[in-house]
């Protein structure tokens, strides 16, 4: 008796795990969204994870990507490196295989980038993961779209020094640097460090360990050596606790300035007007409630009840990168249907050359409602990164507001910096550089 | 100088923090014998309450003052962490009496992972706010004799206070009530205590709830400090070596391990903290405790272990 | 019927004396293994291998090692994510500043490193006992960690602290693909259980469970309490450097101190107190329930979901994960204290009987 009802109950789970199986048959790019809505970035990586979906959805709505609609599934990796890849191993062959992943974590990152190769399936990392991937002759799965760390150190360094009258008026100065103690954190210190020697200026470095509960003699440090100003590239609950223990030791909030990672909403909104004034660098999109894309998703994907997560956070600085990230996702294969067949679902390789070859103009921008959000993005083998725009935001006590113009990266500086990382990676790898034929592909 | 008190004073208010969730863990083995690591846990998840219940129970009664709210909703996070204590000593403890110490040890980790997800279900895991009045600005004292003052953050003051509050109140409980004798009874020989007729499991519950109760204290002020977050569980971590420097089985061990640890981890960040590149305080605490064992193996006020052949 | 020693007479000290003197144990672990190195490459699709096999037998070789120190010594140390840790730099360095350092070498030497540094944070076990151990062990932990992070020596003076290795071989064979990994790290842990098992059942195997079921009475008879409790931390020191060095070259390949972090060592911790101290069969055991578990929960719970026609969400998901694993946790020890290897005895011990009940 038992027995048979064991035996109907497995059958019924068999056909119903073949029939999703035939349905994810139907022509579709699959996206796999790793998540990190648990663990110690929650708080953070859940917006991201929601604007992902929310803009692919979006896609869906206005007629996919020329008639192929795109498929999102999750995989919780709660910032774990070893769950991040367990979940890439779950993920990429799943509904025809993978177009592209975004870990959203260094960690993750690095050891995907050992992967990807092999697997053929590229990897959007924008605004974190591996500096020197920007090269794209020595990395050819890697694409640190629209920025990387060495972008925010640069540009907030240049914030800084425009606040101040010139670089000529850091000499002398001294900038503490708070960060996350891990390959994360420590992406940074290679520009800061450069800038540094240039200018000369003093650096006060300090590593919080993860998870950054207890920060108080890190911030009696900086009250004691009295930096002029601090630098914060932390991620996750960590930001909220620093800039607490700052306003706890009277750190002038002013002169605190953090990476695209260390000033959301998350991080600020609790602490509310004790943080006034406190800025961050962004990676062109800053919180953009009042954008045209924030305007659709609202009506066409939540209006519908098809939201990811609540209405509240749509537009949300956090929220936006994740729907940037999709719209970087989603053009690529756009641009790589130009060339492999439009309206064909695209493989993980012809999708990284459509990132390799992506040439989103002011225009086709603007069109697809990122006017006045982002600025032209165009990659190229060489260049992985597509363009090195930033501006610096400042929290009011209940909102960000804009305090910079546009600001651009030196890139006379950071080109042979991550020349040089490349050329280390490539032969330790005894990895060659790509040659003009291997470009065309 | 000045900033070295500085360093001084915050390392015993941060040494107190500490020592608020090492009384949890000290509560709980004295009086069981079980080294209950799912403490932080319970630190987290009774915080989680509390952020939620005052936000949630103004929405349901549609009042308006905040003492009040505050109040209501300590009381519900007690309640549940007393249900939450009730239902561990029912469902796990009671199936594991006369266990070797690593096993419930093992199932106080599960507990942990229980309640990890437990409060998240419940009740999410984003940064939740508890704001029980407790200044955030920082106090500057002495400023005629030291350049720039003292800083005293004003936070850790009262939190401080309270701690100190707390321990007073439970030696009262333990030395004076009729509970607390029953209590010692147990911590002092199980058999014995149940041979004159003590309820074992009654007082399990109640040591568990007692622990709950200081284990939602300690949220409440961390929360305070820190928003309530996933970290807050690994206070934990950095109350161990607390609960072993003052030996396992004492309650002013618990605080004087704790200002011990608090000092010694805040001056050798500050000082040491520099010239190793930054970062050791995370594992100071425990190279200190590690080196204090070797001299003393129970902790400075534990009760000296007899191996009996 | 089936499983009894009924007619197997020995005829020799050697035969009498051999780690499996069933002959159907014999056959049985025969076809184990001979399942496990044939037909598991052919059956196994790549995702199997990578997330669930590989990970499994490198963690089963950590929960060898860690089994030797807490269930036949009786020494609690949490600090074995610290000790694989070592294991996995010290091979990176040897394989990266040495040309032509081969993988078996670079492997044995992390191991050797593991050793030295696992006897210095063993040596408070001569004088602290139980659960002020543990946390003592603790101190390894994050100290290690910290040195990873800080010192960048070991991590060949990279700018970001991770390292990464690639192109891995054996004697020419490379081990790049899931099989060849998968053959790499089940060859490696034959061989140290093979020696695990032979060591247990040694002098110095009696040594370590004397000491761990009464140390001052073993002290008493003349077992010398330093001697036993650091060889105890140098054997399993050394097969959890290995481990950790198969962890980051061949499962990992690019890994930063949090693959090693505290979470590690209550995993492995766990692995053995659900497999079973003392136990080299419960090694197996726990390392297969805590690998296999919680990657069975993130695809069931969905798919269970959808059979209901609920719709769980990714952080609902995780969180009763969480939730079903620590619940599953406190249930096994209610049930079974002494772990999945005691079932499996109490299993082999009613197979003896059967068919008849006692």
């Amino acid at each position: 008796m038992k027995f048979t009802h064991l035996a109907s109950a497995l059958v019924a789970a068999a056909t119903l795990m073949s029939t999703t199986a035939a349905l994810a048959q139907a022509k579709v790019q699959f996206f796999p969204s790793l998540t990190g809505r648990t663990g110690p970035v929650a708080p953070n990586a859940t917006p991201f994870a929601n604007g992902y979906a929310d803009y692919m959805k979006l896609v869906n709505v206005r007629g996919g990507i020329n008639g192929v609609m795109t498929l999102v599934e999750e995989c919780e990796t709660a910032y774990a490196t070893d769950r991040g890849v367990e979940c890439y191993e779950r993920l990429k062959g799943k509904h025809g295989g993978a177009t592209v992943f975004q870990p959203l974590s260094t960690g993750i990152t690095f050891a995907l980038t050992e992967k990807v190769p092999g697997d053929k399936i590229p990897l959007i990392t924008s605004g974190y993961g591996r500096s020197d991937s920007a090269d794209g002759s020595v990395f050819k799965w890697n694409f640190p779209l629209i920025g990387h760390y060495w972008v925010a150190g640069d540009t907030v360094l240049q914030h800084i020094a425009k606040k101040e009258g010139g670089w000529d008026k850091l000499k002398g100065k001294k900038i503490g640097v708070v960060y996350h103690d891990s390959p994360f954190g420590k992406e940074l210190l290679p520009i800061i460090t450069e800038r540094s020697k240039m200018h000369g200026f003093e650096l006060q470095l300090l590593p919080v360990p993860a998870p950054g509960v207890e920060q108080k003699a890190i911030w009696l440090q900086v009250r004691q050596q009295r930096p002029d100003f601090v630098i914060m590239q932390t991620w996750g609950v960590m930001t909220a606790t620093a800039i607490k223990e700052a306003v706890a030791t009277g750190y002038p909030r002013e002169k605190m300035f953090g990476t695209w990672w260390s000033g959301a909403e998350p991080d600020l909104k609790d602490i509310g007007a004790a943080a006034k004034g406190y800025s961050a660098v962004m990676m062109q999109h800053g919180a953009e409630p009042g954008s045209t894309v924030v305007k659709d998703i609202l009506d066409k994907v939540h209006a519908k009840g098809e939201g990811t997560g609540p209405k509240e956070e749509v537009g949300n600085v956090l929220y936006m990168r994740g729907v940037v990230g999709a719209m970087l996702s989603v053009e690529g294969v756009r641009a790589a249907q130009e060339r492999f067949g439009k309206g064909k679902v695209m493989l993980g390789e012809q999708a990284r050359w459509g990132y390799e070859n992506l040439n989103l103009t002011q225009a086709k921008l603007d069109a697809l409602g990122f006017k006045g959000v982002m600025r032209p993005v165009s990659t190229s083998c060489t260049d992985h990164m597509g363009s090195a725009w930033a501006r610096v935001h400042t929290w009011d006590g209940a909102k960000f507001t804009w305090t910079s113009d546009w600001l651009q990266a030196d890139e006379q500086i950071i080109k042979p910096m991550v020349k040089a990382s490349a050329e280390r990676y490539a032969s330790e790898k005894k990895l060659q550089r790509r040659d003009g034929a291997d470009c065309q592909s | 100088m000045g900033f070295f008190l500085e360093t001084v004073i915050g390392g015993l208010m941060s040494g107190m923090l500490y020592s608020l969730v090492a009384l949890g863990f000290v509560l709980i083995f004295k009086a069981s014998g079980v080294f209950n690591f799912a403490q932080g846990a319970m630190v987290l998840f009774a915080a989680l309450a509390m952020a939620r219940f005052s936000e949630w129970l103004p929405q349901l009664l549609g009042n308006d003052s905040k003492v009040l709210d505050n109040v209501l909703a300590f009381a519900a996070a007690m309640v549940l962490m007393v249900a939450v204590a009730w239902l561990i000593e029912r469902l796990v403890l009671s199936k594991l009496v006369n266990q070797e110490g690593i096993t419930l040890l093992m199932a106080t980790l599960g507990i942990t992972y229980f309640l990890d997800g437990f409060g998240q279900t419940l009740f999410g895991s984003a940064i939740y706010k508890i704001d029980v009045g407790l200044p955030k600005d920082p106090m500057f004292l002495l400023q005629s004799v030291f350049q720039d003052g003292v800083l005293v953050n004003k936070e850790d003051l009262y939190a401080a206070a309270i701690a100190a509050a707390l321990v007073i109140a439970l030696s009262l409980f333990f030395q004076y009530t009729s509970t607390g004798r029953a209590l010692r009874a147990v911590a002092d020989d199980h058999q014995a205590a149940q041979s004159i007729g003590i309820p074992l499991n009654r007082i399990w519950v109640i040591v568990w709830s007692v622990a709950g109760f200081v284990a939602l204290v300690a949220g409440v002020i961390w929360g305070s400090k820190l928003g309530v977050q996933f970290s807050l569980s690994l206070v934990a971590l950095k109350a161990l070596p607390v609960v072993i420097l003052g030996g396992l089985t004492s309650v002013p061990g618990a605080i004087i391990g704790g200002l011990i640890i608090g000092v010694g981890e805040k001056v050798s960040e500050v000082y040491l903290g520099p010239f190793m590149g930054g970062g050791i305080e995370i594992w100071f605490g425990y190279v200190l405790v590690l080196f204090v064992l070797l001299v003393r193996p129970q902790g400075l006020f534990g009760e000296k272990i007899i191996d009996r052949v | 019927m089936l499983y009894r020693e009924n007619g197997q007479f020995k005829t020799s000290y050697g035969a009498d004396q051999q780690v499996f003197p069933i002959t159907q144990d014999r056959i049985g672990i025969w076809l184990v293994l001979a399942f496990a190195v044939f037909a598991v490459p052919v059956l196994a699709d790549e995702y199997l291998f990578r997330a669930i096999l590989i990970p499994f037998l490198i963690l089963a070789l950590a929960a060898l090692g860690l089994n030797i120190l807490v269930g036949y010594c009786g020494q609690i140390s949490l600090g074995t994510g610290a000790f694989m840790a070592v294991g996995a730099y010290a091979a990176y360095n040897f394989s990266v500043r040495i040309e032509g350092m081969p993988l078996i070498l670079a492997l044995l030497l992390g191991g050797a490193c593991a050793t030295v540094v696992g006897v210095l944070f063993g040596i408070p076990s001569l004088r602290i006992k139980g659960l002020y151990l543990a946390v003592a062990t603790l101190a390894a932990q994050f100290f290690v960690d910290w040195t990873f992070l800080r010192i960048s020596w070991f991590t060949n003076n990279s700018p970001s602290g991770s390292v990464n290795v690639s192109n891995l071989s054996f004697f020419g064979i490379s081990i790049n693909t899931p099989h060849e990994k998968y053959l790499f790290c089940l060859g490696i842990l034959i061989v140290f259980a093979w020696l695990a098992k032979n060591l247990v059942r040694g002098h110095i195997g009696r040594e370590w469970m004397a000491i761990r079921d009464m140390d001052v009475a073993a002290a008493v008879i003349g077992i010398r309490p330093v001697y036993a409790k650091l060889t105890a931390f140098a054997v399993s020191s050394f097969i959890v450097g290995v481990a950790g060095g198969l962890w980051g070259f061949v499962h990992l390949g690019s890994w930063e101190p949090a693959a090693f972090s505290i979470d590690r060592s209550f995993q492995l911790l766990f692995m053995i107190i659900i497999g079973g101290l003392g136990s080299i069969m419960g090694c197996f055991f726990g390392a297969a329930f805590i690998v296999i578990l919680p990657i069975f929960l993130n695809r069931a719970l969905p798919a269970l979901g959808d059979l209901v026609n609920v719709e769980i969400s990714t952080a609902a998901v995780a969180h009763t994960e969480l939730m079903v694993f620590g619940a599953l946790i406190v249930f096994f020890l209610i049930v079974e204290p002494h772990g999945l290897a005691r079932l499996w005895s109490t299993a082999k011990e009613k197979m003896r009987l059967w068919p008849f009940p006692h």
